[in-house]
């Protein structure tokens, strides 16, 4: 079980949450059940979002583990110039 | 996934850290190098585009008869040409919407139509000839006049996201960002002195000196081929397949030189529309933007609107930090970095109560695409003005307060995660130890500094690294070099193998060479690509040790790899004389056919960049002509692989972020056109404006890269803004919230002051 913090704006839809519990072995599955379980998230997935665990940032990552101590964000998908 | 591999701090580096030539310098100061305007193809035709003089309108009809029928025009094309194979909603087709108009045009210079014709004469005339029946709108292109109730409203369907409850009318702003953590408002009860001001920037340019250009063909059977400038030719060929309706596999892009990018040429504009004419005249087609074209439809960075609140007790400890940022993009959702401004903001703080809410708005203005750390100059020009106030009002140095605050390994940052090991302390620390920071300033001379943050970010790479008879080693990378990569990736090639830089060539590969490669952005290739050269070069040296055991008659495992030589391991591995790259290389048509390394990769673990920068200003009392008298980056690069591209890097973002903060600005008239679309009216520092730009790099290394790489193009041109602003305010007492310092508004600033008796905000 990995807990995943969300940023403010996302909170109308995951019913005022903004800290979520998902059963995720690794990122790809986080992104999948957290669509599942709040489909209005499905959109802000579907545009683009990045992952932080412990610090770093995934844009990709699909396969990057998830330990149930892991600090998760899930952030904006990065851009950059 | 992140490579498994700390950095080795303390290998002795025997390439990585010098400062060879640059491979491109012969090329590029001859003429030899070509861009994207330089390539032609036999029978070639000349494209231009019509585009829209409103700001905003229905394009109720565009009769193209008359053009179509004029002598030497071979193609015209219009919306009727790019069916929609996006599903009509989504940043796709946003794009597609932006390389040609549909229902509307939605701002000065939309491209509405174009045409291919056998001369520029003629191709001119037969825009001409194009009529479009126009239902002109109202406009609007001020952030603040777009969030109006009562604004032109640019999409009826647009809804603003991230508000609860989701509102019942539509509006122009897209979006809705929240970050932040702990209790704003319990921060500032909690303040002995809280400072609160509104800010706003211009749009600013990305400026560079080579215009778009591309050169299409397309063939009866549905292969295309594209010779463009861009920061990313692989991004160009999957968009451009997916407008066109093509596969992927069918378009193959090559990437010129590039005339600098800065992050404007990380998108389309010009290269579908190309393809679309080729296409249909059965010719190749080369379309180059003129500089009113580039100004008026390539994207500028956004202007922004900010309100800035921050608290302090008596001794200088923030208490709460909170922002509202409003940022135009242009006409669609999602192209203003609103949500990197409001994640970068507070970001070089270590703060208990913060909070940034960021509005992305949409206006009649170009498409905004990124500029250099995308949102986060605007955001700490504000923020960094704020935190000087509040220095001079506590009576503390700017600098200690600074360092009272600094963000740290193990704080929660402002947009939420982590921090582990970073640089902002060691930036700060080295600013105040700087000579600069001592220095006496002369008469009508101030002195400012601001800190910056930037994200970096890694991506998909993907390297091969041929070794033909001679030894010689070709790196062919598909990320385009806009800033040295390739002296870069030929010196982490040369490191791993042993060998000299001069050894080692790079190229940037056309997209049917290598698999995918992200677009050169992020502050990623160097390290990002570089990973994959340094695991290309390993792969190529496994390789390189089977032959020499093949060659020996030992297991493989029995050879091992050292300046540039493969040797038997031990003792026990037999008495062979050591075999060379060279010698291993001349034998390999008779031990197995040709040698090359390769690796394709996706890179995390860019970290975090910090930089600290110094300015010294003097104002011209009579005219509010502002002139940098010094200036100073310093900046974590956490291990310079070639210390003059660093510099290189530091001082162009330094003189970017002097230019934006002093002249750059889009003027639009009333009638919502641009008003000064060329390089005489909107004005970039030229040389004999700047000092020489001082530079120190501090190499912390960076656990994500095996030689501690830290991304460094980017945040340099984080700081500027405030840090002049800053000096500025020094200099003149009066402490200005809108950029550009030009002299008019630094002298009506300065005027009022004097009027007002004192000290004021302008």
């Amino acid at each position: 079980m990995a807990r995943v913090v969300l940023w403010g704006s996302l909170k109308p839809h995951t019913g005022g949450k903004l800290e979520v519990d998902i059963e995720a072995r690794n990122v790809g599955e986080l992104l999948a059940r957290l669509g599942e379980t709040y489909p209005g998230l499905q959109n802000q997935i579907k545009r683009g979002v990045s992952v932080s665990i412990d610090g770093l940032i995934y844009r990709e990552g699909w396969l990057e583990p998830l330990r149930p101590d892991s600090e998760v964000f899930l952030l904006p998908r990065m851009t950059g110039g | 996934m992140p490579l498994d591999n700390a950095p080795e701090s303390k290998r002795k580096f025997n390439v990585v850290g010098t400062r060879p030539l640059r491979p491109d310098g012969i090329d590029k100061v001859t003429g030899r190098a070509r861009f994207g305007a330089d390539a032609s193809a036999p029978g070639q035709l000349v494209g231009r585009i019509l585009r829209s003089p409103h700001a905003h309108a229905i394009i109720k009809k565009i009769d193209t008869s008359k053009a179509e029928k004029l002598a030497g025009v071979k193609a015209v094309i219009t919306r009727d040409d790019f069916p929609d194979h996006t599903g009509g909603s989504g940043g796709l087709y946003d794009t597609l919407c932006n390389v040609m108009a549909r229902e509307k045009a939605f701002y000065e210079g939309h491209a509405v139509a174009a045409v291919a014709a056998t001369s520029a004469s003629i191709a001119r005339a037969a825009l001409k000839l194009i009529k479009v029946d126009y239902e002109v709108l109202p406009h609007v292109t001020d952030v603040d006049e777009a969030m109006k109730p009562n604004a032109p409203l640019l999409h009826k369907d647009m809804f603003t996201d991230g508000v609860d409850p989701k509102p019942k009318k539509p509006s122009n702003v897209a979006r809705r960002f929240e970050f932040g953590h702990g209790d704003v408002e319990e921060g500032f009860k909690k303040a002995d002195i809280i400072v609160e001001r509104s800010f706003k920037t211009e749009a600013a340019h990305q400026g560079y000196i080579e215009p778009h250009a591309a050169l299409a063909s397309m063939g009866p059977d549905g292969s295309a081929e594209l010779w463009c400038c861009t920061q990313g030719h692989y991004m160009v060929r999957d968009v451009c397949s997916q407008l066109l309706g093509i596969d992927i596999a069918r378009l193959r892009v090559t990437q010129s030189e590039i005339g600098g990018g800065f992050g404007g040429k990380t998108t389309v504009f010009i290269e579908p529309v190309a393809l679309a004419l080729a296409r249909k005249a059965n010719r190749p087609v080369k379309v180059v933007m003129t500089r009113e074209e580039v100004f008026k439809a390539s994207g500028p960075t956004a202007s922004t609107s900010i309100d800035i609140k921050i608290g302090v007790t008596k001794d200088g400890m923030i208490t709460a930090a909170d922002g509202t940022f409003r940022y135009q993009g242009g006409p669609f959702q999602g192209c203003s970095p609103a949500e990197f401004g409001g994640m970068s903001a507070f970001a070089q703080f270590h703060l208990d109560n913060v909070r940034a809410v960021a509005y992305d708005v949409v206006a009649n203005r170009p498409k905004t695409i990124s500029y250099r750390a995308p949102g986060a100059p605007m955001a700490n020009f504000a923020v960094e003005s704020v935190i000087e106030e509040l220095a001079h009002k506590l009576g503390m140095a700017p600098i200690d307060f600074r360092i009272k605050n600094a963000a740290r390994e193990g704080t929660k940052s402002s947009y939420g995660p982590t921090y582990g090991p970073i640089g902002l302390g060691a930036t700060l620390e080295a600013a105040k130890n700087h000579p600069h920071f001592k220095a006496p300033l002369g008469p009508n001379q101030g002195r400012g500094m601001a800190a910056g943050f930037w994200f970096n970010f890694g991506g998909q790479s993907c390297v091969t690294l041929n070794i033909p008879i001679d030894g010689s080693i070709t790196v062919s990378v598909g990320s385009p070099d806009i800033g040295g990569s390739r002296a870069s990736m030929c010196m982490m090639v040369a490191e791993e193998l042993g060998i000299g830089y001069d050894q080692v060539r790079a190229i940037i590969a056309d997209t049917s060479s290598l698999g995918y490669n992200d677009v050169t952005d992020g502050s990623r290739t160097t390290f990002a690509t570089g990973m994959a050269c340094i695991l290309a070069a390993r792969d190529a040296m496994k390789k390189l040790c089977a032959r020499a055991a093949a060659t020996w008659g030992i297991p493989e495992d029995a050879v091992t790899w050292e300046k540039g030589y493969a040797k038997p391991a031990g003792a026990n591995a037999g008495n062979f004389a050591p075999l060379s790259l060279k010698e291993i290389a001349a034998a390999s048509p008779g031990t197995g056919g040709p040698i090359a390394g390769h690796h394709e990769y996706s890179a995390d673990g860019a970290g975090v960049s910090f930089a600290t920068h110094i300015c010294d200003v003097e104002i011209d009392p009579e005219t509010g002509r502002s002139q940098i008298v010094r200036y100073t980056v310093i900046q974590d690069a956490g291990k310079a692989v070639h210390p003059s591209y660093v510099e290189g890097q530091f001082q162009g973002g330094a003189v970017q972020g002097i230019g934006w903060a002093l002249n750059e600005e889009y003027i639009y008239g009333k009638d919502g056109r641009l008003q000064n679309a060329g390089f005489l009216d909107y004005r970039i520092p030229v040389c004999s404006d700047l000092p020489m730009i001082d530079t120190q790099i501090l190499e912390i290394p960076n656990p994500g890269h095996p030689y501690g790489v830290r991304g460094v193009g980017e945040t340099s041109i984080v700081p500027p803004l405030a840090a002049i602003a800053n000096a500025v305010a020094d200099a003149t007492g009066v402490r200005f919230t809108q950029i550009p310092l030009s002299p008019p508004r630094v002298l009506k600033g300065i005027e009022e002051a004097k009027k007002a008796g004192g000290k004021k905000a302008a």
